[in-house]
Order: C-alpha cells, then structure tokens, then sequence
C-alpha cells in the first residue's frame, strides 16, 4: 500500500464486503469485554450457538465486541437483522437467549422487557420505533462517543473492520503528505492534554523529544492503568486495539522513534491479547514494519508486560521496568525526552492521549479544538464505580459538571441513598463532598479546586462509606506499593497508615489528626515521585470535608456511617419472627436460633459482611 | 511440593528473547507461567545462563507482586480489593473467603487445591466486587455466593 488512495480504495472493498453480509445474515454481536466476561457472556454465547442450531438457523453470524462502556447493564447482545435498525440487549441471561432467537433473530419483534436502546438508521426498512434511540437514553444523552466509537460497535479481532470505519486514514495522511514538525503543530493546536493525569500538552511534549538529537528514540504507551477504580484504558485496548496502534505510530513518526512499546499491566490478559493479534495484523498488512506507505519512515511496536507494581505507571520506573529491573524512579532532570529508555530520548503517553491523536490528524486540530472548554480541549472518558446506580464508562465533553455525570449519566446514588463523595483521581486525588459537585471537569477548574482529573476513575460514595476507611484504604494501597526507595514515602506513608489504623479501630488518639497533617505537609514536600509526593492527598482531602469524621472516631469512638467493623456490630433484635433466612444466608454459619424462635449473632464468627441485615425480610436486624 | 524443572523447556523461553534487550522479566514471565512459581533453581539456571548476578534476579522477584517464589495451589483466587470494589463490600469477599478457605490471603489450602490472593484493581470495576479463579473472572460477587462458585472448582 503506498497512497492514501490505496488504502480508501481497500476500505471501500472492506465495506462493500461487511454490506454483503449484513444484506444476508443476522448478525448478532456480543459485548466480550473483560466486564462482559464477567457477568457472564461465555455462558450466553454457548446458549446462542445452541439455540441456533436447535433451530436450524444457516444465517446467523455471531461476532464479538468491547466494553461500549454499560457495565450495569451487561451481558450487552445486539440484534441487527438484514436491513433493520440494531437493536441492545441488556442483562440478557443464558435463560433469555431462547425469547431471543425466537423473537427477534426469527420472528422480527423487538423483546421489550430485554431492549436498552436502538441506533436509529436512516438507510433501513425497519426501526423498531417503540425501543428509545440508544444515544437518546439517559445513560448516554449527554455522552459524546469519540475515543470510545468503535467500542462495543465493531469487532476488535478484525483489522478490516477498523479500516472500514477508517482506520489508519490519519496514519496515511501523516506519512504521504505531511512533515514531522506539521504533525507537532496540529496536535499543538488541537489543544490536546495528556489523559494519565498529569494533563500537560501533548504537543510542547513531542516537540522536546523531536528537538532531542540520538541515533535511536523512543516512543512508550503507559498502560499500567494501575488506578484502582478505573478501567478507561483497559476498555480501549481490548475493543479498539488498532486505534492505539495508530496513535502510536504517528507519535513515532513526529518524534523520530522507529520503536514503540506499548508498557500493559498483566492484570489485562484479555487487551494484551487483542493488541498483540492488532500489532501482528497491522504487521501483515504493511502498517507497522519498515518504509510504511514507501514514505521511508519505519516503526515496529513491542508489548511489554507489567508484574504487578503500580509504581511502574510512573514513567521513570515503568521506563526501568521494561529494561528488566525494579520499577523505582530516579529524580527528574534528566527527563525522558532527553534521556530516556536505555538513555535515550523518550516519549511517554497515556493510552487515551494516543486513542485522540488519529481522529485529529484526520478531522484536523480546529475541529478538535472546538470541543471542551479554553484550557481542556475535546473528551475524557470516566469509569463511574462505585455506589451508583449505572456504573460504567462515560465519555463527556470537558465542561460537563461532575453533578452531570454522576446524577444524569449515573443515574444517581444506588438504593436510593444519599451522595457523601466521589474520588476522583484514584489514590493521587482527593473525594468531592456535595458542594463541590457543579465543578466543570477540566484540568485547571479541577486543580483550582484542589482537585485532579486523575486517569479518570470516579468512585461514589454513599452515607454508609466512612471516610477515615476510605483514607486508610487508599494509604494502605501506596504503603504496599511504595518502591521503598525513599524515606519519606517508604517511613512517613507506614507510620500515616499506623495512625490510621489506630483509628478505625477505635485507639485514635489527642494529637492525631494534626500529625498526620504534619507528616502529609512533609511527604508531599519531600518524596522522590508522584506515589509519595500525592499519597498523602487522600487523607487531607477527607480531613478538609470531613473532619469531624475523625473527631467522632478519636473523641467518641464512633464511626458516623456505621461503617468501621471495630466499631460496629449487628444485632438481631426482638422484631426477629425466627424465619430462618439470615441463619441459611450467613456465609460463615454465626447465626443461631431455632425455628420460629429468636436468632442470635455469634459475634466471634460474625465477619460483619452485613448480609443478614441487607436481606432480612422484617427489617429485624440493626447495626449498632 | 518444589516442581520438577525441565531444563529444556528454559532454555527455548531464554531462545525466544536471546535476541531482545531489557527481558528478564518476560523470561521470569514464562517461566513462572510453566511451574505456578518461580522455583529457586530455575533462578540459579537463569542467572547462569543471562550472567545476570542472582541477587538483581532475587530483586526483581521479589519487587513485583506477580512474581511467587513458593508453589501455589492448583487454583489461583485473586479477591479484588481496589477501590470500586472496596466501596461495594470487597472486603466482605475476602473475609468469606478466608472462612470458607481456612486460610488467610497468600496461602494455599493444604490440599493444595486453592492459593487466595488480593490483587489491587482488576479493572472489571462497573461488576464489584470482583473475584477471579484462574482465568475465569466473578463480578457481582456477594458472600453468599463465595462456596457455590468455588465447589465449581474441582
């Protein structure tokens, strides 16, 4: 393939031939991300395949696809029949297969109780009109599908289907009729940030690398995506492999670096298996490899693995990972633009600042520019988890308010519970309490705030979660993962965890508070690298909103959201009708009492899981 | 029980990469990949063979929590405990587990059936809790359903 022409003149073929098939066959496309997977899609393949061959049917494909990003609704099937709208299905169980098939693979009506939406198409027969349009939902009104388009919608194994829907246009524009420098200056004016958190511009970024002089440069993807709570990357890698390929190898070419690594945590096996299978594809059909589009310029791509250190998405020890050694940082000058990978110039970016970088080149920086607010220019997508009614991945214009995605897209707290905070910026952030909620969510509003973007994780919060728990738990995640390497973090994060823990369980002590507030001030002042300079921001963030949490906990022993387990404990009281329900439910058998007679907790069993009370059927169990 | 080490089967892993820089964790990678673990003598044989000294080895083992110098079970549970998780009552999966198992996270049952581990976020996090055995991942998890889905695992 030399021209652009060329590659227009494959993707048409590659349409016509996926038009062919859809013209004759029911495709049935079903959602095959890690979050499908898990709710159960294997089970309802097999159910499928089964179904069809029960009944006969010769005219059916089954395909697979990502995470379109509705986790709460998953397992996600879409129907599209031959010159009729798709149609999504959600929750669908091994069970539901059969209405299905019968329904609509065969019959041609929509299954209500079962349909989430419909795309809308202008081109067919038929509409399913009573479903609501897909984008129409309230889950996805306000969302703007860009990083995130291919997601769910096409097949990740299949280059030919990432061609037809454009694919490797902005690669064959670069490298047929674009310079180095004219790449560095569009994507300078698309105003693009980089997404892993830090938010600087990407373009001033490759233009230091461009600048820098070396017989061989680098060019790194960082998806160790080690964040806990987010899982933007992860849903961009397994359903638009080729979308980072791309990315990357434009980057490669407006740097200079005829190698690229693509740095992936191993707790991803399925996204390290559809970007090797997207690398190799690419590979064949002459997207990666040597003179790419004859134009001279050659890049081949690397995946390297991670063995499970969040430290190692911290780009000067992931760049120590992938030479083989313990991922700890080493002080910045020099930076890796200058010396790098193996000590020479590098250039690292988040998978999502990658997953932007084709759709610019293609639709061009005024384009992308004219998205978002001044200073935070396009989408972000968000992994909204936590006590949320749908959970899930949300990709909104910067601008759109927290309050926006969290109520409208999220639907709100689950159960009908009150909001306390969201966590925004995984372990380096800080939570949001209420009045903070119409902050619009771009880089610097954040910042001024005291805030961060973060990766992009945001985990709510209800009135059950205790927040002194929630500081614990983020301090006991960076004292486990700290290097080791320098004092402050290595001492000062262990002895804030000591102190913390005291607390919980009740030993807090006068004098507490303010010195964990002192050893924050100095670990943030004082650590070699981002883990430790932002672990502590978890604990001044709830003791700025929340502070009376830890008075109550210090002063009264008394956790307020009746959350901390030293603190609290369940009790069955005289409403107990003896129906036995708790005592068959109790996973560790603490429960007592005889039928119709009073039950009792053994409180030297009891765990304190809170699944007697969450399904007692006379709301006879309290927490105390 | 330590494994029985195939040295043949090393040596094509040390093969594959010969040609590659910066790879001894993708080696560590394979190897832990036949045995569950990194038994000690394979180490010896790789230091060896890389002249990569054994305490740099030693160190990236033990640096990376992915990497088990002891044999695990035949199962391997990973109890999700990041935050989207936490939040949705993880921690009441692993206390079930650890009852159910009669272990505490890092060991293995005696019968060497079942080794239990947390892992900080698997990113399955719109389905928390989460759990894993082996390659098959759990979302939606409650306590209740912890010895339904491990007496799956035979």
């Amino acid at each position: 393939m030399k021209t652009l022409a060329d590659l227009q003149t494959l993707r048409a073929e590659y349409i016509k031939k996926l038009q062919i098939v859809a013209a004759e066959k029911v495709l049935v496309l079903i959602g095959m991300g890690t979050c499908g997977i898990a709710a159960g899609a294997k089970q309802v393949m097999v159910s499928l395949q089964e179904e069809i061959k029960a009944h006969n049917l010769s005219n059916v494909v089954i395909k697979q696809t990502g995470c379109i990003g509705m986790c709460e609704q998953e397992v996600l099937v879409d129907i599209v029949r031959p010159n009729e709208a798709r149609v999504t299905y959600g929750k669908v169980k091994p069970s539901d297969v059969k209405i299905l098939v019968e329904e609509h693979i065969i019959g041609g009506r929509a299954v209500k109780e079962l349909a989430v939406g419909r795309y809308p198409d202008a081109n067919v027969d038929k509409g399913y009109g009573d479903v609501p349009k897909y984008r129409e939902i309230d889950f996805c009104k306000k969302q703007q599908h860009l990083v995130l388009e291919h997601c769910g919608v096409i097949d990740p194994s299949s280059i030919e289907e990432y061609i037809a829907v454009g694919g490797y246009e902005g690669l064959a524009k670069v490298l047929t009729s674009m310079t180095p420098e004219a790449v560095i200056d569009e994507i300078k004016k698309s105003g693009l940030r980089g997404r892993g958190g830090g938010g600087f511009p990407t373009g001033v970024k490759w233009q230091f690398a461009h600048n820098s002089q070396a017989d061989q440069k680098y060019i790194i993807c960082n998806a160790d995506e080690g964040d806990p709570g987010a899982f933007m990357d992860r849903s961009v890698m397994e359903g638009d492999p080729h979308r980072v390929v791309e990315g990357m190898a434009i980057g490669g070419f407006a740097i200079g670096a005829t190698e690229g690594y693509v740095y992936i945590r191993a707790e991803y096996p399925l996204a390290v298996k559809h970007l090797r299978e997207a690398i190799t594809a690419a590979e064949q059909a002459g997207f990666l490899g040597d003179n790419i589009f004859g134009s001279g310029f050659s890049f081949h791509l690397h995946i390297k693995e991670g063995a499970g250190a969040f430290v190692c998405g911290e780009e000067t020890a992931l760049m120590q990972s992938i030479e083989g050694k313990r991922g700890m940082p080493r002080p910045r000058p020099p930076f890796p633009a200058v010396s790098g990978l193996w000590g020479k110039p590098t250039n690292i970016n988040n998978v999502e600042t990658f997953a932007n970088v084709a759709m610019i080149m293609v639709k061009g920086a005024d384009w992308y520019a004219g998205m978002g607010t001044d200073g935070s220019k396009g989408t972000k997508v968000f992994a909204l988890t936590g006590k949320i009614k749908h959970t899930g991945l949300a990709e909104v214009p910067m601008g759109t308010t927290i309050r926006e995605i969290i109520f409208d897209i999220g639907g709100g707290i689950a159960e009908d519970k009150k909001f306390k905070a969201v966590q925004i910026g995984g372990p380096s952030g800080g939570c949001l309490p209420e009045s903070m909620l119409d902050l619009s969510v771009d880089y610097d509003s954040l910042i001024k705030a005291g805030a961060m973007m973060g990766s992009g994780g945001l985990v709510v919060m209800d009135e059950t979660t205790c927040m002194v728990d929630v500081a614990r738990f983020f301090l006991t995640f960076t004292q486990a993962e700290s290097c080791g390497k320098c004092t402050p973090c290595r001492e000062g994060t262990k002895r804030m965890l000591e102190i913390l823990n005291r607390i919980v369980e009740g030993k807090g002590r006068e004098g507490d508070i303010e010195l964990l507030e002192d050893l924050a001030e100095t670990i943030k002042d004082t650590a070699l690298c981002g883990l430790g300079q932002t672990a502590p921001n978890p604990v001044l963030a709830t003791l700025k909103y929340f502070r009376n949490e830890y008075e109550a906990h210090i002063k009264e022993h008394c956790c307020p959201a009746g959350s901390c387990t030293a603190l609290t404990k369940y009790v069955i009281t005289d409403k107990c009708k003896g129906c036995g329900l708790c005592k068959r439910n109790c996973p560790v058998g603490a429960i007592e009492g005889g039928s119709k007679g009073q039950h009792k907790i053994d409180y030297n069993k009891c765990i304190k899981c809170g699944t007697c009370m969450a399904n007692c059927p006379f709301k006879a169990i309290v927490r105390e | 029980m330590p494994a029985e080490i195939d040295y043949q089967q090393v040596d094509k892993i040390l093969a594959k990469y010969a040609n590659d820089k910066g790879t001894l964790i993708p080696i560590m990678q394979e190897v832990q990949n036949l045995y569950n673990y990194l038994p000690k003598a394979v180490l010896e044989y790789l230091s060896q063979k890389t002249e990569i000294p054994l305490s740099e080895i030693y160190g990236v083992a033990t640096f990376y929590s992915l990497f088990h110098l002891n044999p695990r079970g035949k199962y391997i549970i990973r109890c999700c405990q990041g935050t989207a998780c936490h939040v949705r009552g993880g921690a009441g999966i692993l206390a079930a587990l650890e009852k159910h198992l009669g272990i505490k996270a890092g060991e293995t049952t005696a019968d060497g059936r079942f080794t239990l581990e947390t892992v900080a976020c698997l990113g399955a996090c719109g389905l928390a809790p989460v759990m894993q055995v082996n390659e098959d991942t759990h979302g939606r998890m409650t306590p209740t359903k912890v010895p339904t889905i491990l007496a799956g695992y035979k």
